[in-house]
């Protein structure tokens, strides 16, 4: 077998064997998905009407499920943290580690398993905002697009994510820790409320946070912006797309190498 | 103790044939440090292929490390480490491939069934899926988890699980296993059946190192010994030869009041030819004498108006924590601990 091949192989193993705790702990499933629907219902009918400045001609179930779709699939990865925190505490990492199989196969399997994990939430979150209002006015591939911006950064994220969960090792604290920088990075953006009404030294942060390029991608791809709304007035929201892009290849670019190195050497204790 | 060192040169396990007392394990001056802590400094020891070593010291001596570094989880800091002639860091993937470790811990995915957990193992050591399949099967059967194979092992009892867990160490047929306490926290009955099955596969011609806190277990399944303390060898060589280093008679006494026991070892110091090793929480007094039956009666001429205390008294010959208790010294500075104005054995004679 090729290295390329065998790499594949384990890989398909180790991605296998992530999905079957999903299968027999569907607690996990259930509440992946019930956040975001709470979620989803929390901020369109308690903030919904509370929060102006919306460009004209959107409602705010339009402008919203974009945002909650980003924030809540950027949450999921972190599992990816917490899960490789918990297997090195088992033991596992170093039974796979002292196995002739490819390096970074238990990093690729994790990181995978938790993007299939994330396909569900969006798809539960996208059902839930049918329901409230959310429309997609844009075609099927330009939809499919769409989502796949979303969880392509989301897969990005789970790299850093897994070096985080390499170093940290104990899966309460990477939760903690995790929290500490997803949540800002979330809410200082335009995921819930337009850039406008930010204070401006915010604002300049908002405007190139990635999560606001992730969002407002998402938002032209479907369709959920008016051609009433102001043009952005920076490069980053102006080119969503590719803004976020950038974002995804150098994310992959220093993580995937630093956390495989890091997983050659990780010990439990 | 049983013999499998004899056949280590009839057998060979998997792979190229090996003649004579082929060395399968070689350690040479390795050294580990953890910053400023040297856990491991510079360490000797060679493994026959197809014989036991039995790797001993107390918690935190280095044993694990030790393992750990042979199993290539570690890169040592100086010395060389190699398993069937290859290096564990060159060939690291080589070394993988032929070797098998059991962890202190059962490194098990208690999500997946038993027999997902070995099909997996087997599909990473790239046995390709029919053998991987047929592999698991056999290995649920001899180490009797059948009935269990296709539940969850966050069912498993521990001992369940340890066993599961060794069995995933033997998918790829391993010419050298590395088992690492593998009986701490086990019941007994758990215990007995994991020697048989250690005894077993030694008997196989498969190469064992095997750490362990427990003497009787060393006992029982090595062919030979490494005693290790701080990271140092301190003692080496079969059972007998320990045993030997440690001298003959015991006389061992247990009373059922800590407090009478300083008494009684002043008392019975002039008999004893080395430090006497009190342990058991003070109650329990182990005293190296010369002589037989004499010295029995001698001792408790000495003790006489004092034996009401006395719950056991007698005479045997060393065992293994003896040995331990001698070479790593600690049962000395316990009695020291007890018994501040104690005397050297020597001098206490001519009182």
């Amino acid at each position: 077998m090729s290295s390329l091949a065998a790499t594949l192989s384990d890989s398909v193993v180790i991605t296998k064997r992530n999905l079957i705790k999903v299968k027999r702990v569907p607690d996990l499933i259930v509440f992946a998905t019930l956040s975001p629907i709470m979620f989803v219902l929390l901020f369109r009918y308690v903030f919904g009407g509370a929060i102006g400045g919306l460009p004209p001609g959107v409602s705010y179930a339009e402008f919203l499920l974009p945002g909650i779709f980003a924030q809540t699939i950027v949450l999921g990865s972190t599992t990816t943290g917490a899960s490789i925190a918990e297997d090195l505490q088992k033991g596992l990492i170093d039974r796979f580690r002292s196995l002739p199989m490819a390096r970074s196969a238990v990093l690729v399997g994790r990181t995978v398993a938790d993007l299939g994990l994330n396909a569900i939430s969006i798809a539960v979150m996208a059902l839930t905002g049918l329901v409230v209002g959310w429309r997609i006015h844009s075609s099927v591939p330009e939809a499919i697009a769409g989502f796949a911006v979303l969880l392509l950064f989301a897969y990005a994220i789970s790299w850093f994510m897994a070096l985080v969960g390499l170093l940290v090792r104990v899966p309460e604290v990477v939760n903690n820790a995790s929290f500490m920088v997803i949540f800002p990075l979330t809410f200082l953006a335009n995921t819930f409320v337009p850039l406008e009404s930010l204070p401006s030294v915010l604002r300049t942060f908002a405007e190139w946070n990635p999560v606001s390029a992730v969002v407002q991608a998402a938002r032209d791809v479907f369709g959920n912006t008016s051609p009433l709304a102001p043009t952005p007035e920076v490069w980053s929201l102006q080119n969503p797309v590719l803004y976020t892009l950038i974002w995804v290849g150098v994310i992959l670019a220093v993580f995937v190498p630093l956390s495989v190195r890091r997983f050659g050497s990780a010990a439990s204790r | 103790m049983h013999a499998t060192g004899k056949s280590a040169g009839e057998l060979s396990v998997g792979g190229p044939s090996v003649r004579g007392m082929t060395d399968a394990i070689v350690v040479e001056g390795l050294v580990k440090r953890y910053g400023a802590t040297t856990a491991l400094d510079g360490v000797d020891l060679t493994v026959a292929e197809g014989s036991v070593l039995g790797l001993l010291g107390p918690n935190g001596a280095g044993k694990t490390t030790v393992v750990r570094t042979l199993a290539t989880l570690l890169a040592p800091d100086a010395g060389r480490v190699e398993v069937l002639g290859l290096d564990v860091g060159r060939g690291a993937d080589q070394v993988r491939a032929a070797i098998g470790l059991t962890g202190q811990y059962a490194a098990v995915d208690e999500y997946l069934t038993g027999y997902e957990n070995l099909e997996m193992v087997g599909r990473l050591y790239r046995l390709g899926k029919a053998e991987s399949r047929r592999r698991a099967g056999e290995l649920l059967e001899r180490f009797d988890l059948t009935d269990a194979a296709n539940r969850p092992a966050k069912t498993y009892s521990g001992g369940m699980r340890r066993r599961l867990d060794i069995a995933a160490s033997l998918i790829n047929r391993p010419r050298v296993l590395f088992l690492d306490e593998p009986t701490t926290g086990l019941d007994p009955r758990s215990r007995l059946a994991m020697w048989e099955f250690i005894a077993e596969l030694a008997d196989g011609g498969t190469t064992i190192l095997l750490t362990t806190q427990y003497l009787e277990e060393a006992d029982r399944l090595a062919d030979r010994m490494v005693v290790i303390d701080r990271g140092r060898v301190i003692a080496r060589g079969t059972a007998d030869e320990l045993k030997a280093q440690v001298g003959g008679q015991r006389l061992e006494l247990t009373v059922t009041d800590a407090a009478v026991l300083p008494g009684m070892v002043e008392r019975l110091r002039p008999l004893a030819v080395d430090e006497p090793n009190v342990g058991d929480q003070g109650r329990r007094l182990s005293l190296p004498v010369s002589g037989g039956a004499e010295v029995l009666v001698e001792a408790l001429r000495r003790l006489d108006g004092g034996t009401a205390q006395i719950v056991d008294v007698g005479l045997r010959r060393p065992d293994l924590d003896d040995v331990f208790l001698a070479l790593t010294g600690r049962a000395a500075e316990e009695v020291a601990a007890d018994d501040p104005t104690a005397e050297p054995a020597t001098t206490g004679g001519a009182r």
